[in-house]
């Protein structure tokens, strides 16, 4: 699944909590001892695996410092500035963008193009709507694996069709022009239930009566989504889009099990890039930079949300 | 005029639906091509992998998964994984969940901001820090390690919070006016009422643990301690010996098997869960 969903920061949640109505009800008293019993035991698992690690990422990014061995030195944001001279991580930037230009485009107008034509209450449009969701429930494995023989090309799916018609088959996961569009393509593929339930939910929520006036006044299907459809959708485009980048430059198992970043890097990922600097180079301090890095990237893409959302309010 | 337009909506609806089946059909050929290898003897597909029919048919991939390979056991660690962790995350999120809706208490709406903050925090940013913490623990190749780190998301208690903040304040004064507890009025009241937001986070839960890829491809080394997600990539990096094509298929049959039928169980809590996911 595009399981590493960060969810952007609910727009109104601070908000909702300010202070309740200061009510005097049998509930109020001896709150703050229940209170901290209630929220203990989630508490544990935030600070220990979650609030901890991520400062600890910090502070080992400033050093130089080895999975294994005592190698722990302290070096202020050298590892920060050595990234950018690295030709490794140079180039896994370049490709994880340009798998995200690539991808989210195609998977914002697949998943609008389904959840539009789909969005209708008879069978025929549930039973399409539980296919197009049924892959999203793979993991990532399963889904590179169907995609690796679909793709291969002398046991492959598309390989027999190509035969079929008398056609060369292509190695598409072993070209360095075919790698990149493949690896999109089986994203899509797997992915596209999540955006297209965004869509439907957001379609849902349209009101009724703009399409009947829309209606007597015989706007034809097309003024229809241009005019009302889509405008009304915005909030939610808005939405799929940021989601979408977070989550594609996020990617690294489909190249990891498919092409192993390879053609010659072509298709090498940044969090590829981590992973192997972490767990092959065992430069922990190093590799923390990095995610530190891309992990600035993302909380860019999702402040850019609340950024538009604040606009159009 | 109007007979002309609604005569051409009714063609372009034809037309659309001809079009969904045809790409329903793309989407599931490939599914269908898997589980159909799975079904085939592995010499047969030897020599060629075409055809959407396990023509002949055997069962044969099946059985060895059960009785030679480290398949049962890596479907095993998933289940306790996958289970664990949503029993774990939905006791702690519905407790947390109750008491940022409903209590008082200094300091709550800072250390709501700062539990939310959480969501912002990418898998990717922590993955690193976090091994170097769990190794400093001693705890790696444990079904609690990889549990652990997916129970700290704050999805479960912001869905939570949103939920019992929705729930009428009546139902739990005149409970209160009873002399319940906090903790009585929470078991016998609240928990009855959030049953489906129980439900939606707990299928949210275990599809995401059951399809965890990065972080047990790193906590877990110990190929004991795979688990299936893992496992079956690691059968992929043996692809170039072609003899167990059928094999490694029955074994991507099995390890989708649990999520499919959960999927298809509980539909429309989980869809209901993505919108709710995103704070819409």
């Amino acid at each position: 699944m595009t399981a590493s969903q960060t969810a952007a920061l609910p727009q109104d949640a601070g908000a909702s909590l300010r202070a309740p109505a200061k009510t005097k009800s049998p509930l109020r008293r001896r709150d703050g001892l229940a209170a901290l019993a209630f929220l203990a035991p989630y508490l544990v698992f935030f600070v220990l695996f979650l609030a901890y690690p991520f400062f600890w990422g910090i502070w080992i990014s400033l050093h130089d410092w080895e999975l294994v061995g005592t190698l722990r030195k302290f070096i202020g944001f050298a590892n920060y500035l050595d990234m950018f001279e690295d030709p490794l991580f140079l180039v896994s930037i370049r490709n994880t963008l340009l798998f995200t230009l690539m991808t989210v485009p195609a998977m914002v107008a697949v998943s609008l193009a389904l959840a539009l034509a789909l969005n209708r209450e008879t069978r025929f449009h549930a039973v399409l709507r539980v296919i197009f969701f049924t892959s999203s429930v793979f993991s990532v494995t399963v889904a590179t694996l169907i995609w690796i023989m679909v793709l291969s090309p002398d046991r492959g799916l598309i390989a027999h069709l190509f035969q079929g018609m008398g056609l060369q088959p292509i190695a598409f996961l072993g070209s360095p022009d075919w790698a990149m569009p493949a690896l999109t393509i089986t994203t899509v593929w797997w992915s596209v239930g999540f955006p297209m339930i965004l869509f439907l939910a957001g379609l849902q929520q349209i009101p009724q009566e703009l399409y009947d006036a829309a209606r007597i006044d015989n706007a034809s299907a097309w003024r229809r989504l241009t005019r009302i459809t889509l405008p009304s959708l915005k909030r939610t485009i808005v939405l799929v889009v940021v989601l979408q980048i977070i989550g594609q430059l996020q990617i690294f198992g489909q190249p990891l099990i498919m092409t192993g970043g390879g053609p010659a890097d072509r298709t090498r990922s940044m969090v590829q890039t981590i992973y192997e600097t972490g767990f092959t180079e065992w430069q922990l301090g190093y590799a923390s930079a990095m995610s530190l890095f891309l992990f600035g990237v993302m909380f860019l893409a999702s402040m850019l949300q609340l950024y538009i959302a604040r606009q159009e309010d | 005029m109007a007979a002309k337009q609604l005569r051409s909506e009714r063609t372009a609806e034809w037309l659309t639906r001809a079009v969904l089946v045809g790409l329903a059909a793309l989407w599931m050929i490939p599914l269908v091509w898997i589980v159909t290898m799975s079904f085939k003897p592995n010499d047969v597909l030897m020599m060629s992998t075409a055809g959407l029919l396990p023509i002949p048919f055997t069962l044969k991939n099946f059985n060895d998964i059960f009785f030679v390979s480290m398949t049962p056991r890596w479907l095993f660690n998933s289940t306790v994984v996958a289970l664990g962790t949503t029993a774990l995350t939905l006791v702690v999120a519905s407790l947390a969940g109750y008491a940022f809706a409903r209590l008082d208490f200094p300091f709550k709406r800072t250390l709501f901001i700062v539990v939310l903050a959480g969501l912002m925090v990418p898998e990717q940013a922590l993955v690193i820090p976090l091994h170097s913490v769990i190794t400093s623990w001693d705890m790696h190749n444990t079904h609690f390690a990889l549990m652990a780190p997916r129970v700290a998301l704050p999805v479960g208690v912001f869905l939570m919070t949103q939920f019992f903040k929705a729930v009428p304040k009546e139902l739990e004064e005149a409970a209160a006016l009873d002399n319940a507890s906090r903790f009585t009025i929470f078991r016998r009241i609240m928990l009855p009422l959030s049953i489906p937001a129980l439900v939606t986070l707990g299928i949210y839960t275990f599809l995401h643990s059951w399809n965890d890829f990065f972080w047990p491809l790193v906590s877990a080394t110990n190929t004991n301690m795979y688990t299936i997600t893992v496992g079956l990539a690691s059968l992929q990096g043996n692809f170039a010996q072609t003899e167990g094509l059928g094999f490694i298929m029955a074994t991507a049959v099995f390890a989708s098997l649990p999520i499919v039928v959960v999927y298809l169980i509980f539909q429309k809590y989980l869809v209901r869960g993505v919108a709710l996911s995103t704070g819409k």
